[in-house]
């Protein structure tokens, strides 16, 4: 009999707002660092922009994980967008997580146009957590899945 | 109950009778006891106007749309409806002038179907005594402890304060058990995240989609709803998979956070008794803790936790966790 095996290969969409967490990718990039090619990015005008739908809506696509990147509070481009992310964030993943969704598969970090090392880093650690948590079975959508 | 009903009939009789108001909107009796359905009275037809313990439905809603047609309407409301009617004076829903609140007594309402489980069937009709509760029914009486038959919405009664009101009919100093509130919500905080996931899928696989949690919803008047919503991809429809049993609640108890007064009307029609409360009381609990204290309804003037920040908030990975 013919064995079957599947491999499973991690999905991270990672929403970065365009003036700090995007730049900052693109630092990784020309300095030569390295992120997972498991993390696609969905580029986003500012943190804020990201309603809360499309972190559900990119689970039920088959991500894995979810990570929101965007300035340093206070450094926001429109001033106070990544204030609100931060509230409207932290209580949506704090429902998730009572849902039952594992919470290291949310994930909120501030990353400036200047830290490129720390982008990379940020990716491959959440990668590594992904990996390591498997696929995401608890919130995912049977009809999406290939 | 008898008392405050008579002294209730009289009050909308009389403001009836001399013009003050042109409509009353109250209970109504049905054809069983146990089926009271909110109604709009006039001034030639106050029959079936009762109150008693089967009135557990607020009324605040029905005025969106009632204080639209002019003229002035008198509405009864129970401690907790004062605060979804806060609400929705705050969202800019009622026209405070067309309205005169009284606030009324309530000593938690009581929900048949808890009866009919106890094996107490053929319900004639209920009458309070303290603590217990007289049942005639069809096969003669019982007698339970009124605290069994509470509807779980009154079982973690928030408060007796009228948060506003015109005037107030009340006797009795009135129970609550506000410190009880959050005690469900703990735990299921303190389970494993593979047994919180059970529970909810167990609940939430028995809903139909009936859309009654969010049509009895003081918090929900928007005139377009997203679930009426063909192109929002959430359309009201039976759940097909799992996902979107999980999808529908999320969204609706999001809509409605920091607006969610905890009337726990949701809870109250659901049809597959789903602990709707549940979820938006985690909000709730959420809000007070990373927040501060926070009642929505409490006041007119107040600034939903959701569209307000501080520089100071906490991260969200503080508070979920998020990294390993
Ligand atoms: S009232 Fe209950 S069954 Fe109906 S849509 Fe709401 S949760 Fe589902
Ligand atoms: S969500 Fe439920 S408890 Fe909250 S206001 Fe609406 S009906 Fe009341
Ligand atoms: S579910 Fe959302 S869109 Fe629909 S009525 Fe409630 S708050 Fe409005
Ligand atoms: S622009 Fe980066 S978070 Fe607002």
């Amino acid at each position: 009999m013919q064995e079957i095996t599947t491999t499973h290969k991690p999905l991270i969409v990672a929403f970065c707002c365009n003036w700090c967490s995007y730049a900052g990718a693109d630092l990784a990039g020309s300095s030569r660092l390295s992120y997972p090619a498991e993390v696609k990015i969905i580029r986003v005008p500012c943190s804020c922009r990201v309603n809360p739908i499309f972190v559900l809506k990119a689970f039920q696509r088959g991500a894995d994980g979810v990570i929101l990147c965007g300035c340093h509070p206070g450094d926001c481009h429109y001033s106070t967008g990544n204030y609100h992310t931060r509230r409207r964030m932290a209580l949506m993943f704090s429902m998730l997580n009572y849902f039952g969704i594992e919470k290291e598969r949310t994930r909120i970090e501030w990353v400036s146009a200047a830290e490129g090392a720390k982008f990379s880093q940020v990716m491959n650690d959440f990668a590594k957590t992904i990996n390591e948590l498997g696929e995401n079975r608890r919130l995912e959508d049977l009809r999406c899945k290939k | 109950m008898q008392k405050i009903e008579e002294l209730m009939y009289k009050r909308a009789s009389e403001m009836l009778e001399s013009g003050e108001v042109d409509r009353v909107i109250a209970w109504k009796k049905g054809e069983t006891c146990y089926d009271v359905s909110p109604a709009t009275f006039t001034k030639d037809n106050l029959e079936g106007f009762v109150y008693d313990a089967f009135c557990g439905a607020n009324l605040s809603k029905y005025l969106v749309e009632e204080s639209k047609k002019g003229g002035k309407i008198l509405v009864f409301l129970k401690p907790c409806d004062t605060y979804s009617f806060n609400q929705l004076l705050s969202e800019h829903r009622i026209k405070r002038e067309n309205v005169y609140v009284i606030g009324i007594e309530c000593q938690g309402k009581i929900d048949a179907n808890k009866l009919q489980k106890k094996g107490i069937d053929g319900i004639l009709s209920v009458e309070e005594k303290g603590d217990k509760l007289t049942v005639k029914t069809l096969y003669g009486d019982k007698e339970i402890a009124f605290e069994e038959a509470l509807s779980v919405k009154c079982e973690t009664c928030k408060s007796k304060e009228f948060a506003v009101s015109d005037e107030t009919i009340v006797l009795n100093e009135m129970r609550d058990n506000r410190e009880k509130r959050f005690e469900a919500v703990e735990r299921l905080e303190k389970m494993t995240e593979e047994e919180r996931y059970a529970f909810w899928q167990a609940e939430l696989s028995k809903c139909i989609r009936c859309n009654a949690c969010r049509n009895v919803c003081p918090a929900c008047t928007c005139t377009h709803c997203v679930f009426d919503n063909d192109k929002s991809g959430i359309a009201g429809k039976a759940n097909a998979d799992s996902f979107e049993e999980k999808l529908f609640h999320i969204i609706r108890s999001y809509h409605v956070a920091g607006r969610c007064t905890d009337c726990g009307e949701c809870s109250r029609v659901c049809p597959q008794n789903i602990p709707l409360h549940l979820i938006n009381r985690k909000y709730i609990k959420d809000m007070n803790e990373f927040y501060g204290e926070y009642q929505a309804g409490a006041a007119v003037t107040a600034l939903n936790p959701i569209v307000d920040f501080t520089k100071e908030d906490v991260e969200a990975a503080t508070v979920v966790g998020g990294k390993k």
